[in-house]
């Protein structure tokens, strides 16, 4: 029967979509996967991996192609993201928080001599962005930070630290939110880019973490850095609302590095289910199992169009908080749970690092804690809804 | 230079294979397409003509709207333009016919194909192509070069190689060693932009018939269970290797 198509709705990836998906994923395959657990073990951030992804476009995705970027909408980034994360979500980590936060908010805040000057060397890879917002002692309550710019003359004196920034000891530029005005006050914040080798601008400790271990986290400390107000993106108050902004679109990319996990602990799962055998059977024949796996599957389908709806939204420039908060705290906890489903289908072998699921279980957890926790999105959703 | 790029599409090797009324056709369902490996290693090689010698590369295949994405790849990876024979690619005199017609109304010095696709595993097209083209032909092409007119073209032969020296118009029946896997280019984000924007001309099949006609497809045996032999059994594994799998 022909559908006449005024009356649908579309859940296709375009031609195009479905070429970026598949690029990034041959691009995974050739450049990440052989080294993954190498990387892992060791604890080291890849930069030559994110200079060949620069080179892919995967380093500006949203940026449009006259500041040298790919020029692509959220479907495609979703794409991206979920197809690196199957392969190694700590590298889908690293692309999301440079593209979503430090690129993402020049490209949206930053005056038109700003994006010319940073943007065509963040879409290119050939710099690295981080972006401060948490603090050691403000993370779910970032609006409490306590890093100051004072204004002196026609530069911004900075003193403070920021905790857990990915990028932290590589990032080339940093875009940082600190106090200019009273704490508490949501408009007493402001956001300036700051380049690596500025004086008074160093990284301190590098964290130790539980997964997401090829994804650099340290500390930004600013001692007496002295910024230029040309540094500074958009009005001196806005920082903050800036930041929140910044984050509604970011959530969907912590949305699809869950879902890259879910998908890629899941199909681990599956074939796995397949192959052994106890009792004279697959493990897939036992209603424990199946079982696990229909829900795993239910839940990463409806994961995914939760995100692709929030990415509709966002590219149709329309109000994203709301669904973008559902999306990423879903799609995060799914991933938490499909993760620890492959690792019991996997039985003592999901906990050895032959097979990919340990690690999909232990990068997962940053899903529901990174660019705000399960909690603090049921607290967006919340108000949200009963505006 | 003008190349003409022969695209095959083709079932990705990870692909399950199964076939329909009666085992006379090949089923598509769930099934994912890709640049027949041989015309890739070929098209990479024209994106080498194009970037040093600023050759104008051309992609061509024949079958339905549902190749597109395959063509649209090639450009992708750097063609300049694509054109599909709006018709089922259904034996290879059938084929080598439509695409004569492309080229002879192209003009082109250099036509590249694959050796063979890798899904029906024909062979035929380039050899046929080139009669019908008048062209010269060098198959199982594993190096190529041009200067000016003359082409150097390397073809393996069992166990060797044999370097030939040749003239334009050519076509080549192409494998791995025209590049390697290594060079093979996934296309970037820019390139798959400038691809919408590139012209993927369709033009109605040449008045051809066709030679062959399948009757029937079959697969081969499904592979059995793996047996484990202990490191220390070698009798053992002599004796399944010679009286079961009959290899020794
Ligand atoms: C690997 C990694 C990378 C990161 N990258 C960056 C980065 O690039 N830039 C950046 O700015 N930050 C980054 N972060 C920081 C991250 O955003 C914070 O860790 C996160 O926002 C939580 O803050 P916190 O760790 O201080 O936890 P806390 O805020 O101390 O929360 C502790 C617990 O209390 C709960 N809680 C807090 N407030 C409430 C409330 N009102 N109601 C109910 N429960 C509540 C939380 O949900 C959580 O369970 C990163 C973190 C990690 C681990």
């Amino acid at each position: 029967m022909e559908i006449d198509l005024g009356t649908q709705m579309n859940f296709d990836y375009s031609e195009t979509q479905q070429m970026v998906a598949t690029s990034a994923k041959e691009f995974a395959e050739q450049n990440i996967r052989p080294h993954v657990m190498k990387w892992d073990e060791s604890q080291e951030f890849p930069i030559e991996v994110f200079k060949k992804a620069g080179e892919m476009g995967f380093m500006g995705v949203l940026v449009p192609e006259e500041y040298g970027g790919s020029g692509l909408g959220y479907h495609e980034y979703i794409a991206i993201i979920e197809e690196i994360a199957k392969v190694d979500p700590s590298i889908g980590l690293s692309l999301a928080a440079h593209n979503s936060l430090c690129t993402n908010h020049i490209l949206t805040f930053g005056n038109e001599e700003q994006k010319r000057k940073w943007l065509p060397k963040l879409a290119t890879a050939e710099w690295i962005g981080a972006w401060g917002l948490t603090e050691h002692n403000t993370g779910s309550d970032a609006g409490g930070m306590n890093t100051t710019a004072v204004k002196d003359g026609d530069d911004w004196i900075i003193n403070g630290a920021k905790n857990f920034i990915t990028h932290g000891k590589s990032g080339d530029i940093a875009v940082v939110i600190v106090r200019t005005g009273e704490k508490g006050d949501s408009h007493g914040m402001t956001a300036f880019a700051i380049e690596m080798g500025t004086p008074g601008f160093s990284s301190g400790k590098k964290e130790d973490k539980l997964g997401m271990r090829a994804s650099e986290t340290a500390e930004l400390v600013f001692d007496n850095c002295r910024v230029p107000d040309a540094n500074r993106l958009g009005e001196v108050g806005d920082g903050f609302v800036q930041a929140m902004k910044v984050l509604d679109g970011g959530r969907i990319s912590i949305g699809a590095l869950s879902l890259g996990i879910a998908k890629g602990a899941y199909e681990a799962a599956l074939k796995y289910s397949k192959e052994r055998v106890q009792f004279g059977k697959p493990i897939s024949s036992f209603q424990g199992i199946s079982f696990k796996l229909a829900d795993m599957a239910t839940e990463i389908e409806a994961s995914e169009l939760l995100l692709h709806k929030a990415a509709f939204l966002k590219n149709t420039n329309r109000k994203v908080t709301t669904i973008g908060a559902m999306g990423k705290m879903y799609a995060s906890e799914v991933c938490v749970k499909v993760a620890n489903d492959a690792v019991q289908i996997h039985g003592g072998y999901g906990y050895t690092k032959d097979f990919p699921v340990e690690k999909f279980y232990r990068d997962s957890k940053l899903c529901t804690i990174g660019e705000g926790t399960t909690e603090i999105q049921k607290l967006v959703i919340s108000r949200n809804i009963l505006k | 230079m003008k190349i003409l790029v022969c695209i095959s599409h083709v079932p990705d090797t990870t692909s399950k294979i199964n076939f329909t009324e009666g085992d006379t056709k090949f089923d598509t369902n769930g099934v994912q397409f890709v640049i027949n490996p041989n015309d890739e290693f070929g098209l990479t090689r024209a994106m080498w003509f194009k970037e040093k010698q600023g050759a104008n590369v051309t992609v061509v295949n024949v079958g339905g709207p549902e190749t597109e994405p395959t063509l649209r790849k090639a450009l992708a990876i750097g063609a300049d333009e694509a054109i599909r024979v709006n018709a089922e690619a259904t034996d290879g005199a059938f084929v080598a016919k439509q695409l004569a017609k492309v080229a002879q109304d192209g003009g082109y010095d250099l036509i590249i194909a694959g050796r063979e696709s890798i899904d029906y595993n024909g062979g035929m097209v380039p050899g046929m192509l080139a009669t019908l083209t008048d062209a010269n032909f060098v198959n199982t092409c594993i190096g190529l070069e041009v200067e000016g007119n003359e082409a150097t073209a390397v073809r393996e032969i069992d166990g060797g190689k044999e370097t030939i020296q040749t003239s334009l118009p050519l076509v080549i029946g192409g494998q791995k060693g025209l590049v390697e896997e290594s060079d093979l280019r996934i296309p970037n984000m820019r390139g798959i932009m400038m691809a919408r924007k590139k012209q993927l001309t369709i033009v109605e099949p040449a008045d051809a018939s066709n030679e062959t006609k399948a009757v029937k497809f079959e697969k081969p045996a499904p592979k059995g269970a793996v047996k484990l032999v202990s490191p220390d059994n070698l009798d053992e594994l002599v004796s399944l290797l010679h009286n079961e799998a009959k290899v020794i």
